[in-house]
């Protein structure tokens, strides 16, 4: 299935996971490291978030590093911005309108 | 007095809450936004302009209405009553379809829940925006908004005072 960023965002340990990756790029096992929880569910996590495009993978060496990815996060700000600016129109609209009434 | 919208969002959500004041008492406010007539004059973010071709303002009941472009293009939503209490708040659905109503894509692509309440200087309105995917949100923008991003505000002023010139 098609994956969406929202499901990126949804769940907290995804927010944490996100939060960590912003200020710097960590294998899987660093990351999991910050966790309670085993390994495998941080691994599913990191799975989601890949496929939500949220964060990138790339490899050096042997290891894979996960990258946060601020473009699909800025893209999200920018329909919510126009969103935004829509309702913000149409509640000025109504202001005038209210005034003839 | 010149009021401003203010809005909070929380992405987690996927809502957007915005509140505005108005100096009409909350009968008027309430008119405005259950009104086929007057809804038609102020929804449509300029240049798109909002036609309703039927409105059934009850619980369970229908707005059906187009968003009409500047080059006649239209993109239709159907808005159902989830719940009305009068005066005070309603609830909706709001999902895309065709001319005819039939809904074009599988469930809601956002819900809105609007309250009014009295203030010492007219009506507060506070409006809850949640919508379920990201792809929804998208089509939400486009739908009511593409060309309308470079209307100034002043501009909007001069044709709104044109069109309330019965």
């Amino acid at each position: 299935m098609r994956r969406d960023i929202f499901q990126a965002i949804a769940d907290p340990t995804r927010r944490s996971i996100l939060i960590l990756l912003a200020t710097q790029a960590m294998t899987p096992n660093a990351i999991a490291e910050y966790f309670d929880t085993t390994r495998q569910a941080v691994s599913k996590h990191i799975q989601i978030l890949v496929e939500c495009e949220a964060i990138n993978q790339h490899p050096s060496g042997r290891e894979i590093y996960y990258h946060f990815n601020p473009t699909k996060m800025k893209e999200i700000d920018q329909w919510l911005e126009q969103l935004r600016k829509q309702w913000e129109d149409r509640l000025n609209q109504l202001d005038k309108l209210l005034k003839e009434l | 007095m010149k009021h401003q919208a203010t809005f909070t969002k929380d992405l987690a959500k996927k809502q957007l809450n915005v509140t505005r004041n108005y100096d009409a008492p909350v009968d008027k406010v309430w008119k405005a936004w259950t009104v086929s007539d007057i809804l038609d004059q102020w929804w449509g973010p300029k240049p798109w302009k909002a036609e309703t071709k039927s409105l059934e303002f009850k619980p369970g009941g229908r707005w059906h209405y187009a968003m009409v472009g500047p080059n006649g293009e239209r993109h239709w939503s159907l808005v159902e009553f989830r719940s009305i209490d009068p005066q005070r708040s309603f609830r909706t659905d709001v999902v895309f379809c065709d001319e005819n109503g039939t809904t074009v894509d599988f469930g809601p692509a956002m819900h809105w829940y609007v309250e009014f309440s009295a203030t010492p200087a007219g009506t507060r309105v506070d409006v809850t925006l949640t919508f379920d995917k990201e792809a929804d949100l998208r089509k939400i923008v486009e739908m009511g908004f593409e060309g309308g991003l470079n209307m100034g505000l002043n501009q909007l002023d001069e044709v709104l005072e044109e069109m309330l010139v019965v």
